[in-house]
């Protein structure tokens, strides 16, 4: 066919505005997207800037830095405490929230009958997800650190932020049991297993990577909660915590405390910890999408 | 369906079934006036059956005629669907599977199930095979290895996966998947196969195989087929069960009969493809 006749077939076609349309909203969502990556890019701006400033005006050494505890002499603070509190807490945490977790997942998931019982658990577990981090915090300070009288302690601290992200675990734990096909259910049960069995065997190792990277989520957003550890009173604390019964203050708090301090030493000291903070984060993401991409063909 | 097809599939029966046709009945399963229910639709209606033992009967009818709901009302499948409820008796060996002593999980040990989309676990072809000799905690009494292949064997795909049984049994073809879930479903030596369309997601050479493996299967198990696929029926089955919408069972008879005569006019209709 010759071009000539292609341009007759379609002349009475008129579709240059909507094809203007197209691109007009084309250049509006990616403008939209793009937003959130300039504002993260300012964001790790200012903080490396600060991070440089730090290490080259005010002599902060990195060694120190990792090997030395909180201090109120700013020359001799270090991070090395808040670091050991943070993953002690992760520690904790995931002991804490991963089983309850993943219980109530399953149990909402496979067991639990489709009626207004369950589903009043489950929008109950949606709003508990929406709760503001500061209210795990009172809930904290009023239930276990003067209600039972535990102190303002790791233990105490990890329960706040374990209450934090359980309602994120069971919610994703549950979207990834949803995720795997009724048909290997249905084909273990029909090969005589039990329901426990079809679930340990087939549907929890299919519906594992998505768990583990829900969980690993999970933890990413306790690790950088300050609100609830300052509820709990984890703050003013230098020293490295001694086990889950020491006072402690984790990574966020230090970085709060320092940050409030007048001496410039201390912002900058801040602001090392801040990429401190940001690498766990940023690993800790990582490993989640690996995890994510490594397992995502299966099935 | 022209008369020549017709007459073409009758000498097919004919052929296919002299051998297994001289063996006596004896019934293994058996529906009395069984009624299933999704909360207030009636899926299927008064059905009254009896299945003979090493033989293979088939189930046809329209779509949404409940042949999936008897099947799976057998092996007790439909407990796993809140809505599902059943009135009247299946009897396997006599027994009535819905009294209250019944555990499903030892009666889908006994009957097992290929279903119509093949679902193999994300394991091994090996773990695959060997599943239900795990769960079934019969691994301790046989060789593990040797079970493997023998329902490899048994379900004609040991030649083509011999050298890869780590490998994962999503890598396999469609047709070789499924064939994976029939070595599944024989490993653990049930009485009774269930097939629910175990061809339809299949190309007509990995069909036909499947076909083969059915008439080899029916020497050692009672077989029971859904199928849309009229010819099928006809090639593979020494009895057809027709349903027809509503869930009533229209005709039950051998599977000559059913082709060649039917009583019903309604089954006439549905075999020359009148309607459905
Ligand atoms: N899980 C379910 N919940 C509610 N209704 C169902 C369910 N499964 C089947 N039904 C209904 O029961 C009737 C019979 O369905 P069934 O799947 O047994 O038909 P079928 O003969 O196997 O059809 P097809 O040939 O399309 O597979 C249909 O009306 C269907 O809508
Ligand atoms: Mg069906």
């Amino acid at each position: 066919m010759s071009s000539e006749t292609d341009h007759d077939l379609f002349a009475d076609v008129d579709l240059g505005w909507e094809h203007r349309k197209n691109r007009i909203f084309l250049g509006l969502i990616f403008a939209a997207s793009m937003f959130g990556v300039l504002m993260l890019a300012l964001l790790l701006f200012d903080v490396a800037t600060d991070f440089y400033v730090g290490l080259t005006e005010y002599n902060i050494n990195l060694v120190d830095f990792f090997t030395r505890d909180g201090s109120r002499r700013e020359e001799l603070s270090g991070f090395r405490g808040a670091i050991v509190a943070s993953i002690t807490l992760m520690v904790l945490v995931t002991f804490l929230a991963f089983f309850v977790g993943v219980g109530s997942a399953i149990y909402l998931e496979e067991y639990a009958p489709d009626n207004r019982i369950t589903r009043l658990i489950e929008a109950n577990l949606a709003n508990l997800a929406g709760v503001p981090s500061i209210v795990y915090g009172l809930l904290g300070l009023a239930a276990f650190v003067n209600g039972i009288g535990m102190g303002p302690i790791l233990l105490a601290g990890a329960i706040a932020l374990g209450l934090l992200v359980m309602p994120i675990i069971i919610v994703s734990a549950q979207e990834a049991l949803r995720a795997v096909p009724d048909g290997v259910r249905n084909g273990s049960l029909a090969t005589g297993a039990t329901q426990w069995q079809t679930i340990r065997n087939v549907v929890l190792p299919a519906a594992m990577p998505g768990i583990m990277t829900g969980t690993i989520l999970a933890l990413a957003r306790a690790i950088g909660e300050t609100a609830p550890l300052i509820m709990v009173g984890a703050i003013f604390i230098n020293r490295m915590p001694r086990g889950p019964f020491d006072r402690f203050s984790a990574m966020p708090t230090q970085i709060y405390n320092w940050a409030n301090e007048p001496s410039q030493h201390f912002i900058h000291l801040a602001a090392t910890g801040i990429v401190v903070l940001l690498s766990f984060l940023f690993v800790m993401n990582l490993i989640a999408i690996y995890i994510r991409h490594r397992y995502e063909t299966e099935i | 369906m022209s008369t020549e097809e017709q007459s073409l599939i009758t000498t097919e029966v004919q052929t296919e079934n002299t051998t297994r046709a001289d063996r006596p009945d004896e019934t293994v399963l058996e529906a009395r006036s069984l009624d299933v229910y999704y909360g207030q639709d009636q899926a299927l209606t008064d059905v009254s059956i009896e299945i003979p033992e090493h033989k293979v009967t088939a189930m046809i009818g329209p779509s949404g005629c409940g042949k999936s709901t008897f099947l799976r009302s057998i092996n007790r499948m439909n407990d796993q669907i809140d809505a599902c409820r059943v009135d009247g008796e299946l009897s396997f060996h006599g027994k009535n599977v819905y009294d209250e002593d019944v555990d499903p999980v030892a009666l889908r040990r006994k009957i097992g199930q290929v279903f119509q989309k093949p679902n193999p676990f994300p394991k091994s072809i090996y773990e695959n095979v060997a599943y239900g000799l795990r769960v079934q905690g019969t691994v301790d009494d046989v060789d593990l290895d040797d079970a493997v292949e023998q329902a490899l064997r048994g379900a004609a795909l040991w030649d083509e996966v011999e050298g890869k049984l780590d490998s994962s049994g999503l890598d396999l073809s469609g047709g070789q998947q499924q064939r994976l879930c029939i070595a599944r479903a024989i490993a653990t030596d049930p009485e009774v196969i269930l097939m629910d369309e175990p061809t339809s997601a299949l190309d007509p050479v990995a069909a036909s195989k499947i076909e083969d493996l059915i008439d080899e299967l029916v020497e050692e198990y009672t077989v029971v087929i859904v199928t849309h696929n009229m010819q099928q029926a006809a090639r593979i089955s020494d009895r057809t069960a027709v349903f027809l919408t509503g869930g009533e069972l229209v005709e039950f008879d051998d599977t000559a009969s059913i082709f060649e005569d039917p009583a019903d006019d309604r089954v006439e209709d549905y075999i020359t493809g009148k309607f459905g």
